[in-house]
This record gives C-alpha cells, structure tokens and sequence, in this order.
C-alpha cells in the first residue's frame, strides 16, 4: 500500500501505513492503497539483456505488474514521465554484514589457551558456529542502507562472518521506509563457511589454515553420521548443519589459491559452493575456471603506493606492485573466462569507492553488460531468487534504478533508487537546468549573470554593468532559487538576498531583500544558453598492464615452461649408482626421463649442451622443508592432528621455491611442523616453478606422517603460563603415542568387523574419524613416520611403541643424538634425517655433534641431511660437504646424503635419487664440484623441463627491474594526478621452522 | 679391559672439565716450514717459513729464498701440501654471553634499557662455555664479544678463544660501542596475530634521541661535572677516537642517517654492521671511510625481486667499490654457527671475490674494522702468533680440516666434548 507524496517532502515525510496488512493499527484508521505508478517514456533494462528503448514500468504494492513498449496505464495511477531517463533494476551485494551484531572477542588471554570446549549441546568445535543465524540478531540500520542505495543497491545478502561455520545469512530489502514489515525477504537463504577462526571463541583448534580444512571434513563426516540417528548427545550445531543444507552454500576464501582448495574440498562431499574470492582469480585463471565454481567478488583494488619517497619505495615487494597493476583487469579475466560471478562490496574502504572501481574494471575492459549481469540477474540467480530480484520482469519486486542515462557511464547521474517501490532520492530529479546567460535586474540596478556548472548544483558568476564583479552565491534546492548578492555600491558586508520558485517560465522573477530589509522584486531574461566549458575531457588513459605470470611474482614465467630433449655432453656425472662418478660423459634427457649415459651419445631432435667441467647430478632432494605453505605450518591446537594434511595448503606461489631451484633441490618433503607429538601429513613435492598446487604434488605420492617429541611437543618453550596442554613431559608423550594407537586400533577392527558383515546384519556404521583413520594407516603399514627427534631417550620410546604395534618407525628426522643409539636404530630399521652441525638452540641438543651423521653411516643405518630451513634449503649441498669434514666419508657417499638416501627414506628412489636410465630427469648442472663451497647451479631441470637456468635467471632479473621501474613511474603519475595513495609497506618474510605457531 | 678403562676415563674427563683447558704460554719457538701461507692481506707465499717465538710471529718469510741458522726455532713443524692461514676473527658475536638457546638462565647477551652503553661484554664472557671449543677446530680464534638489545646496547671487547677466564682472553677491552639504528619499517602486532611491516613512524623522533643522547654525552665530557653520569662517561672513547661505533643498520636511509649523525656530533670511527643495503650507499661510506660488518651472508635476499644470490655477491660489489668488508655471522642460531664463518667466506669467493679477498673478509679487514689490526689479521712478524694450518683450502668445508692451531704461539688442544662423544661412540661400534 503506498501513496505518492509531493517529491518535495518524501524524504522528510515518510507514509506511516506500510504495515502488513494483517497487522493492526493503533496509530492510525487502516489505509489501503492499491493505486499504481507508472513511469513512462524511459528506456528500460527489464534485464541486462532485455531493454525496452521507450516504455512504461507499471508498479503497484511494491512488486511490477507490467512492463513494456506500451502498457495501459490504469486510471488509479500516478505517472511520472522518464523521458530521456533509463531504468534499471537494483543491484543485489550478496555478501554484506548489514545490520548484524558484529560477534564479541572473546576475552582473549595471550597467556593461556583453551583447548578442549565447555559449550553444551553444540559442536565439539567453537567455530563451527552453524546454528548462528544472521536475521537473529538483525537490526535494520538506515544509515548504512543510504549508503548502499546511493550506490544503486536494493537487496543484500547479509551474514555474520566468523567462524568455520558461520550459519546463515538473510536477504534483506533496503527499504528504508520505517514502517515496511518485508524488509526481510528470506530469514535463511545462504549458509555460510569460511577459513577464519571465529573471534567470539578462544579454543585452540584450528590453529592452521590446514587444521580449518580438516575439521570441515570431519564436520560433514559428522553430520552425516548425526543424520543417520548414531549420535546419543544433542548437538544443535549438526542439527542446524543438516536443515540448512539446501540453502545456498557460500565459502568465504578471499584468494585464489583458497578458492581452489574450498572448491575441491567441496567435491569431496558433492557440494558446489559459491566461492567469495579475493580479487586475485586472474593470476590462476585456468585453475580457478577448472574447478567451475561460481564466485562472489569484491573489487577493492589496492591503492598505488607513495612512491615518492625512494627510500621507502625500495621495500616495496614487487608482487605487490605488480598487484596493484594487474588487480583492475580482474573482472574483465574472469568474465573472458566464462566464469559466473556476482560483486560485492565486500572489503571496500568506502562505498563510493564501489562505483569508482567498478568503472575502473569497465576501463580496463570488462564488459558493461556483464557487469550488470553481475550486479542484478547473477546474484539472483545465485540466490535462486531470479523471479523475484534483480530484474524487472512482472512479478518481481519494484527494485529499480532511475539514471540520466548508461548507468556505468561516468557522466551518468543516479537520481532514485526505489526498493519494493519504495523511493529513495539519490539525486534530484526534478531539478531544473538554469544554466545559461542572464541580464539581471533588482529594483533598477541592471547586472549580468551567468549561471554555469552543474545542473543540480550551479554557480553564480555577477557583474555589474561596469564589469566590476560582484560576489554572490547561488543554492537551488527543491525548486527553490536562492542567490545572495554583495550590495554593490557598498564596501562594506552588506548583501542583497534574491529568491523565487522555479516554474515553467525561462524568465526567473520573484522576491528581493536588500540588506536593509526592504523588499522588492527581481527578474532575470535569459539571453544565452549555457554553454560548457571545453574542458578536454580527458580519455583517462590505463596504465601498461604487466602481463600475468607464473607464478604471478617476481622470476615467474610469462609461459610456463615445458619439457625438452636434451643431451649433456662430456659431463661428470654423479650417478649414485654402482657406475659411482664418471667422467667424460653424456647424458640423453627425453619425455621427461633419463633417456641415455653413455659417451659419444647422440639425438637429432636433442639441445645440446656443452658440459665439459661441468658436474651433473641428480636433484637434491629435501626430507625436511617448510617452504610454500600457506597460513600455518602447525596445526598447534591438538596434541594430535593426524586429520590435518600439508597436501591441503601447498603454496605454488612462494618465492622461496625459485630460490631452492636455484641451489639445487628438486623434490622436498613438506612436512607439518613439531608442536604435538601427531602431527599433521606431509606432501611430497616437485618444484615445478610456475605450476598450480596440485601439480607440484609428487604423483602417486608415499602417504608420510610427521610425529615429534620432546621439548616442542611438551611445550618447553613456550613460555612459563603456556603449559596446558597434554602432554607436559616425555613420560606423557608416549602415553600420547599408546593412547591413540591403542585407539586407532580399535578404530580400524571395529570398521572391518563392520566391512566384512553381510549386508542383513550391517549394524550401524562407526563414526569416520579422520584422524584415526589415519594413524590406522600407519599400524596398516601404509603410512610412514617421520619424527621430529633428539634425545636417545625418546628415540628408544617410539621405537618399543610402534614395535609393540608391529610396525616401524619410516624416518626420524634432526634425531641429533641418534649416534647413540645408532645400533638400535639399525636394529629397528629406521633410517635417519639430520642436521650436519647444528646444535646449542635448545637444551635437548646439547649433546648433538657433527659426527652424528657419519656415525649412523658406518654404523648402517641410511642417512640424509636436512633441511627445516629455507636458506639453508638451497644450500644442502654445502651441508652434505660437511659429512666429508667431519666424518671423512668419501664424496660420492656424503652426496648421496642429499639425493639417493632421501629419495630412499621417502620411498621415492624408483623414481628419483640418481641418475639412471629410465628414472625421471630430475638433474642438476654444476660449475663445480656440488660439494665445494665454490660450486653453483647452472640448470635445474624437473622431468625434462628447465626450470632454473643460471643465463636466464641474469635476463629475468632485468626484466624485474624495468617492470619495478615502470610500476614505480606509474604510482608517481597516480600521485601525480591527485589520486589517493597508501603508505609504502613491506611484505613480510614467512619462513616456517618447526616450531613456528603462527599462521 | 683396557677399553673399558680408557672409556671410563674419557667419560670422567668430560664429567669434569667445561671445556678443554687452555694451553699454556710458548715456552719453545716454532718454525711452520713449506706450507702455503695464505697471509690475509690478499698475498700467498707457497712455500713459506713462518716462526714464532714469545707468541709473537718472528719469521714470515718464503723458505726458498731466506737460510735459516740449524736449530733458530726448538720446534718445526713440516706443513707441505698444507695451507697456512691467519686466526679467523669473528666480529660482533655473543660467543660465551649465551650456552644454549632456549635456556633463559644461560643467556646474559641482553640488558634492559634502552641507552646502555656502560654495559659491558667482558665480564658476562664465558671463557669456558662449550660453544667456543667447537667453534676453534674449523680455525675462529678471535671474537669480538657483543651485547644486544636496546638503542644501544652496549660496549664490546675483543677477546681470543683460549682462556681460563674472560681476563685472559682480553685482546682489546671496550673496543667499541653498539647502536642499534631505529628501523625505518617496523611489524605491527603480535605473534599470533601479525600486522603488516609498516612505516615507523617514530623513526625521526627515535634518530633524535640518538642526537642528543650523543650531543649530551659530549657537553657532559666537555666540563667538569659535579654529579657523575656513569652513561655519558662510558661513551668518551667515541669522542677521543678511541673506540670505534659500531652501527647496526641494514637499510640504506639508516646508513645515510647513522653516518651523518655520528659525524656531525664528533664521532668519526665508525663501522656498519648488517649492511644488507650498503651496496646501495657504497659512495657514501667511501667517501666518510665507513667500513661495513656484513651481516650473515647464508642469507635470503629481503625482497622477492632481489637477484636470488645477492647476499653472496655482495662483499664482491662492497669490496669492488673499495669499502673495507668484514663478514659477520649474527642470527638464528649465531653461536653455534660461527664454526661456519669461514664458509661464508667460500660463499663469497664462489660468487665473485678471490679466494684471498675472501679470506680477508674474515681475517684482515675484520681486524682493521675492529682495530685490532696491530695485533692479529694477517701474517706479517711483530704481530700475534695465532694461526692455523689446515690440511686444506680452509674455506671450502671438505678441506677446512685443521690439526695445528696456535693462538699467541700456544698450541691449541683441538679436541672438544663433541670429538669425545665421537669417539667414544666410534668405539662403542667399533667403527674406524
């Protein structure tokens, strides 16, 4: 029910009788009001599509009921005549927090942390927050709606953000009409995930982007055993999990590499979400268009940084400029693509910034259609709400625009944005042009006027007949005129005060006060139209964009390398194997493998390359790396976290990965770090430069597992107020260990008495529980330890643990004090991963010694050295040198410490660790000897493809420099220009050790 | 038997000794004859006679041309095929100021405060700490002891590795004193929760404090004063050119800052330590005779665009410039990884350098930059007697393989806690 008020008063005065209409009134006597409106001659966007050049909207109770080139207007309706004016439906920001309580921090306490929940009746896990729902604890906020409907919104989406699982979020109308009871569309219409801890809760886990992957596994796992009735407690969280699940399911990744890993972690439970990305797509563009998901996007683009300060520019990291260059393409990547997106507003500083960057993006090429698509019919059709939102089809909500013209054209004026036929005056539409050239008259002084500017804000410019300017000022609101004149044969602050009321006559007269009070009248004749001034208008010229990389950082690949025929002529070879160094010798590389070694080799389709003085060897291969892991290399909140996988969080676009290609290192096991005694999985890695996660991932990979022991798992040193969690000393740690093998055991009989029952008698399935799964893969002698060790002690512990469970421990790596048990390590079979010379950092290495790994040798046991340390990383073959110092083990047997024997301790030697015929072309070229301190690599090359080359490495340092240059003189033209810019900041270096907690 | 006895006794030695004890004064004068003396001042004399008598060098010379008088020196000790090398030096080091890490109660290398410079090294310097007789072996005899922290942190000493206490070890008492320049970048947040590294923005209310802290310090020198002010006494030696400040800065708008300061207030020695950027401001530093200590160059560049070598190359385009480089190995794990100083020096030979420029990042320039330059750094007569033969190119780890080292004509015992452990072990396996 509405009725039509004079323009003038509708944002004063609001209609008190929207109420539903089953709801009594006490304020006034019921006022039912079916008339219609009908806005005529305007060009109508009934969709993106679908434009009527000249028509009519009809609209009554908020909803349209007929659109069209002619349309019979009923006698019972106001028309307003659009002529010249286009309409567009509303655009729809899916993904907003409006009007939702922001959650309460907990109060955090850095001393202590929580692990295990004290909540009754929910999850057993704080952010999983499913029974949250936004509409709840929903307040209509009219001051953020005016924000929104300025920038041509009428629906959002609004959901709590925080959490794992976040609950539901509501579509709300911004009707900012008070007494509109529809405001709220849907109470529950998206139900919301994301990779954030929530705020409100202090629990321990997930500590870890990986841990937070883990447990929405295990979450679904859950529900689906909660749905088929095996639970005996209540849990409201499951509950809600399981009545939402047809709502629209939106994970919250904000970048590309986390859209990529929501989007396979939802196949894995047959669900699609709607992705909200971060406005990095483009720098994975195949990827992101591979996993067909559908996006949400915000668009704000960084600000240019303040150059102008060398000094400070020089910290910048060139990723982030390039960031900067590339971000505006993103819309126009993306739509290219044939990827579906809608946009939000999401992360925007401030919301005129939305109209701003969203031309920017149309600027750098993306298609204006597309980007109403993405406004208006995308979200809808996301929402599932396509009947109703984001067009203007019969039927659906009075949501629309009204705009002077192309609505994503920069002249273009948004004058009323109505929600459920609901107005909101955006910019005066009624507002008269008075621009132009006037002769003036007050009384009988005669002046010459020139009204110029904008039309719904013009300026004054007066002077008398003698020329000599008289200062006035000019205000035109609601058809009202107003200019205030100094009195001109006065110095002194006397003014002269004009008004009228605009009507339809060009000449404009009305009422004049003089300063002393007296009144009397003015007029003014328009001699002369009012002509613009030409302003060049400047074509706002894009910036060069830099083309995309691989990855998208500095040293990455415009093309992604690929795999080549190559012959080494005349090199020394270390082949690790019985042929042991052999001089003078060539080495055919083909489809990836070594194809041939031999002399005087020869292949017509081979590059050659002249390795004379040249060594080449195998790649080294790193057991221990914590390189390219995104957010978190422990997953610290468990004392164990078998469920949580490195796989999951492998970071293609880590700079760190060039530079170990640089010193050599082709395969790396990344490993979880050393914070609980059950660690998380490893993932075994190629570093194949420029490539996606997934395909870094060594193929058919050996299923590792990271334990630890000592004084990071029974948190030494953590400081005196942390200690709260089990296990606090050794003794504990191997209770940890007996604990959950003890379970995991039981685990394993209880689903195979269950797999091997027939059919008839099938009780009622165990719970999944990853993490028991997976340490029964161990006892099933299908998933390998590597341990994080010290003291002999520990060392004899695990060993009597896993052969009390008839297994053996795969690896213990640092094992610094494994020469003193070097007999029984031999004996139990397990192999060992050391530092060459470290020591002295904690208590428990007091007793390491660089002999450590020389003693194990001898003694038999199979040995390598590592890593845990990105610098140190690209320099393993400097640390494999040190076994011939301190040990005197010959050359070729203290190389193998660093290729064949890790490649043996990971089980991945039939592939990698030698240079034989038949295995992967995983080489390396050396100046030298790659045991002196003087060698360097010329080639690093992965199955056949160079990914590190020394001559290209000099030429792409060039290219760097140019492109920083060139950035940097685009951010001083930015700054130049009166553009807003954002302080020089510095990226900072994420290296994980073992015991790093942060994320 | 005899095994187990011998086992018990290795055992009950280490149970009571820290370390291994210190050698006693040079009581008999000692010839090194045809080895290749590597000299630390870029010269290699490859067939050399190097004698010393009293812990002073007497005889650096090439045995092809000079005669020796039969039995001039008690000992010769016949180093063909060897290579004779000056004592390693490792500048701005906390050797003996902490025993193990994560240990609290074993740390003394940080005081509270800001403006510390009365706080001295020395007296917390460990002499006997198990760090400092494994670091001998691979041929470091010297160290400069530092202190950290604060603004500035404090005053250093220079000591030699082989002591029974830090009285003995004294080289050089309060060589210098250590300003840790204010950053221009600074982390916001905390651990668990990192902000961005942002602009300091106390960064010039911070350089002024450091202005007149110093333009202080010299009005207080300058006239008699009634009431003492232990602080401002401790900083003379800057004013005087006795002591040297050290600087630690990496960035190079702290480098043009830190010299400018410290020139215009009257101090004139002056080391940068850390340098990361100096390549950058490499005129400068020539033109004001600013030498640089450079930090660990085991080091990842500190921008994503950075040449992927360019720690390592970097005393090569120091040097080139014709800035006095010193390498310095502060950082994760400092203490136990001094043993690898002069691998960093290989580092930067493979990257540039010659070998024998490399040495002298380790050997000579690091005792010009900490004025010790009369006593030690290279071989040449009238200097100390501390010096090292190696089996080999002691840069490179596979021949740094030392079995005679002298420091002030003593020789060293080469054994450590960690060769016993080995050799008991050894044994325990019966491994060769």
């Amino acid at each position: 029910m509405k009725r039509f008020f004079p323009f003038l008063f509708l944002l004063i005065f609001v209609p008190k009788i929207k109420a539903q209409e089953y709801f009594p009134n006490n304020e006034s006597v019921q006022s039912k009001n079916n008339n219609y409106t009908a806005f005529t001659n305007a060009k109508i966007y009934i969709t993106p599509t679908q434009i009527i050049e000249k028509g009519t909207l009809l609209i009554q109770n908020g909803k349209v009921v007929s659109v069209g080139a002619t349309v019979t207007i009923p006698k019972n309706a106001t028309t307003v005549n659009l002529d010249g004016k286009s309409i567009y439906p509303s655009f729809i920001d899916m993904y907003t927090n409006f009007g939702v309580e922001k959650p309460q921090k907990s109060e955090r306490s850095r001393l202590s942390q929580t692990y295990d929940t004290k909540r009754q009746g929910y999850y057993w896990n704080e952010h999983i927050r499913s029974e949250v729902n936004s509409y709840e604890s929903f307040s209509y906020d009219n001051k953020k709606a005016e924000e929104f409907l300025k920038a041509g919104f009428g629906m959002v989406g609004s959901h709590i953000a925080d959490g794992v699982a976040q609950g539901t979020g509501a579509l709300i109308a911004l009707n900012n009409d008070d007494t509109a009871n529809k405001k709220v569309v849907s109470n529950q219409i998206t139900n919301h995930f994301g990779f954030s801890r929530s705020v409100a809760s202090n629990q321990a886990y997930p500590s870890s982007l990986m841990g937070m992957i883990a447990l929405v596994r295990q979450m679904y796992l859950d529900m689906d055993w909660y749905k088929k009735g095996n639970a005996i407690a209540k849990d409201i969280s499951l509950e809600a999990l399981i009545k939402n699940e047809n709502l629209v399911q939106i994970f919250t990744t904000e970048d590309k590499l986390n859209s990529l890993r929501a989007a396979k972690l939802g196949k894995e439970f047959g669900l699609n979400y709607i992705l909200k990305g971060g406005g990095n797509e483009f720098e994975r563009i195949a990827e992101i268009k591979s996993s067909n998901a559908k996006f949400i996007i915000p668009i704000d683009f960084p600000e240019a940084y303040d150059v102008s300060n060398p000094y400070q520019a020089s910290q910048l990291d060139f990723s982030d400029l390039r960031m900067w260059n590339q971000a505006p393409t993103n819309l126009k990547v993306l739509s290219d693509n044939g990827i579906v997106f809608a946009l939000t507003t999401d992360k925007l500083k401030k919301m005129e910034d939305f109209r701003t960057n969203l031309l920017k993006a149309i600027q750098y090429g993306f298609d204006k259609t597309k980007a109403l698509e993405a406004l208006t019919t995308v979200p809808a059709a996301l929402l599932g709400k396509s009947n109703e939102i984001g067009n203007l089809k019969v039927g659906a909500y009075a949501d629309f625009l009204i705009t002077s013209g192309e609505v994503f054209d920069k002249k273009t004026i948004l004058y009323e944005n109505w929600v459920q036929g609901t107005k909101y005056v955006v910019n005066d539409i009624t507002a008269k042009d008075i621009r132009g050239n006037y002769d003036l008259k007050i009384n009988n002084d005669s002046y010459k006027w020139v009204v110029k500017g904008e039309i719904s804000a013009p300026t004054s410019e007066i002077k008398a007949i003698d020329s000599t300017k008289v200062n006035s000022k000019l205000t035109i609101a609601n058809n009202w005129v107003s200019l205030i004149l100094k009195d001109k044969d006065s110095t002194a602050n006397k003014f002269n005060r004009l008004t009228t009321y605009l009507d339809a006559n060009t000449t404009l007269s009305g009422k004049a006060i003089s300063f002393d009070g007296k009144e009397s009248t003015w007029s003014a004749t328009k001699t002369g139209p009012f002509v613009a001034e030409k302003k060049e208008d400047k074509v706002e010229k894009n910036n060069l964009v830099l083309p995309i990389m691989y990855p998208n950082i500095a040293f990455g690949n415009t093309q992604k390398p690929t795999q080549q025929t190559l012959l080494f002529k005349n090199a020394t070879v270390w082949t690790n194997e019985k042929e042991g160094i052999v001089q003078q010798t060539d080495v055919l590389v083909k489809n990836g493998k070594i194809a041939a070694i031999g002399t005087n080799l020869s292949d017509a389709n081979a590059t050659v390359i002249d390795a004379k003085g040249k060594h080449l060897t195998s790649g080294i291969i790193d057991e221990h790396s914590h390189i390219a892991i995104s957010n978190g290399v422990n997953e610290s909140g468990h004392n164990s976290t078998a469920e949580v996988t490195i796989e999951d969080v492998v970071n293609s676009d880590d700079i760190n990965i060039y530079r170990e290609l640089a010193g050599g290192v082709t395969t790396s096991q990344l490993l979880h770090g050393s914070a609980n005694p059950i660690g998380g999985r490893s993932a075994i890695v190629k570093w194949k430069w420029g490539a996606a996660p997934d395909e870094m991932l060594y193929k058919d990979q050996p299923k590792f597992i990271k334990f630890a022991l000592g004084e990071n798992v029974k948190q030494s040193n953590w400081g005196n107020n942390n200690p709260t969690r089990f296990p606090q000393t050794r003794m504990g740690v191997e209770q940890v260990f007996t604990d959950y093998f003890q379970r995991a055991k039981d685990y394993d009989e209880s689903w195979k008495k269950y797999n091997a029952s027939s059919k008839k008698n099938k009780e009622k399935a165990p719970r999944v529980d990853l993490e028991l799964q997976t340490i029964a893969e161990i006892l099933n002698k299908e998933r390998f330890i590597s341990c994080h060790s010290y003291v002999q002690s520990e060392i004899l512990m695990l060993m009597n643990v896993a052969e009390k469970f008839n297994f053996r421990v795969n690896t213990f790596t640092h094992i610094l004090e494994g020469y003193k048990v070097a007999d029984k390590m031999k004996e139990h079979g397990v192999g060992a991963s050391t530092f060459a010379d470290w020591w002295a950092y904690k208590f428990e290495v007091n007793d390491a010694i660089p002999f450590n790994g020389p003693i194990l040798h001898n003694a038999g046991v199979l040995v390598a050295y590592n890593s845990d340390d990105a610098e140190m990383s690209r320099r393993l073959n400097q640390e494999a040198a040190k076994a011939v110092k301190y040990g005197n083990l010959s050359e070729e047997e203290a190389w193998k410490f660093v290729t064949l024997n890790p490649a043996k301790l990971l089980h991945l030697d039939d592939k990698v660790g030698s240079i034989k015929v038949g295995k992967d072309a995983d080489i390396v070229l050396w100046n030298n000897n790659p045991l002196s301190i003087y060698a360097q690599v010329e080639k690093t090359i992965i199955e056949g493809v160079v990914y590190y080359d020394s001559e290209k490495d000099a030429l792409k340092r060039t290219e760097v420099a140019k492109d920083r240059n060139l950035l940097i003189g685009q951010m001083l033209d930015e700054k130049n220009k009166g553009m807003s810019t954002q302080e020089p900041k510095k990226k900072a270096k994420k290296e994980y050790h073992c015991d790093t907690l942060e994320q | 038997m005899n095994k187990k006895i011998y086992l018990l006794v290795l055992i009950f030695s280490i149970s009571i000794t820290a370390q291994q004890a210190p050698a006693s004064k040079q009581s008999k004068s000692i010839l090194i004859l045809n080895g290749t003396a590597h000299l630390g001042n870029g010269k290699v004399i490859e067939n050399s006679a190097i004698g010393f008598k009293d812990g002073k060098l007497t005889l650096v010379a090439d045995a092809t041309t000079i005669r020796l008088q039969n039995g001039a020196y008690d000992i010769t000790i016949d180093a063909k095929g060897k290579q004779v090398y000056p004592g390693f030096i490792a500048p701005n080091s906390t050797l003996g100021l902490v025993e193990i890490d994560a240990v609290k109660s074993s740390d003394d290398e940080s005081e509270i405060g800001n403006m510390n410079p009365h706080v001295r090294s020395l007296i917390a310097y460990n002499a006997e700490s198990k760090v400092i007789e494994t670091v001998r072996p691979n041929g470091i005899l010297i160290a400069q002891i530092t202190p950290r922290g604060g603004r500035i942190s404090g005053t250093s000493s220079v000591v030699q590795l082989d002591a029974w206490n830090w009285q003995d070890a004294v080289m050089k008492e309060n060589d210098g004193i250590h300003l840790n320049f204010p950053v221009t970048f600074n982390q916001s947040g905390w651990w668990a929760e990192p902000g961005g590294i942002t602009l300091n923005k106390d960064y010039a209310k911070q350089v002024d404090e450091i202005k007149t802290f110093l333009s202080d310090s010299k009005a207080y020198l300058g006239a008699a004063s009634k009431d003492r002010n232990l602080i401002f006494e401790s900083v003379k030696g800057l004013f005087d050119g006795s002591q040297t400040l050290f600087i630690h800065a990496d960035n190079e708008l702290q480098i043009v800052d830190a010299i400018n300061l410290a020139k215009s207030n009257g101090v004139n020695k002056i080391v940068i330590v850390g340098g990361f950027e100096a390549y950058k401001v490499a005129d400068i530093l020539k033109e004001n005779n600013v030498g640089v200590l450079l930090r660990r160059v085991h080091d990842m560049p500190e921008y994503d665009d950075q040449d992927v070598n360019l720690p390592y190359k970097m005393a090569k385009i120091l040097t080139d410039k014709g800035i006095i480089v010193g390498l310095e190995n502060s950082g994760a794990m400092e203490r136990m990884n001094t043993r690898n100083l002069p691998f960093l020096a290989g580092t930067c030979a493979a990257y540039g350098l010659d070998k024998e420029q490399a040495l002298q990042l380790i050997t000579s320039n690091t005792a010009k930059l900490l004025g010790i330059d009369n006593l030690c750094g290279t071989l040449e007569e009238g200097k100390d007697a501390t010096l090292f033969i190696s089996e080999g190119d002691a840069l490179d780890m596979r021949t740094n393989l030392i079995y005679n080292a002298f420091i002030q004509g003593r020789k060293l015992n080469l054994e450590t806690h960690q060769t016993k452990l080995n050799a008991i072990y050894k044994e325990k396996y019966n491994q060769k």
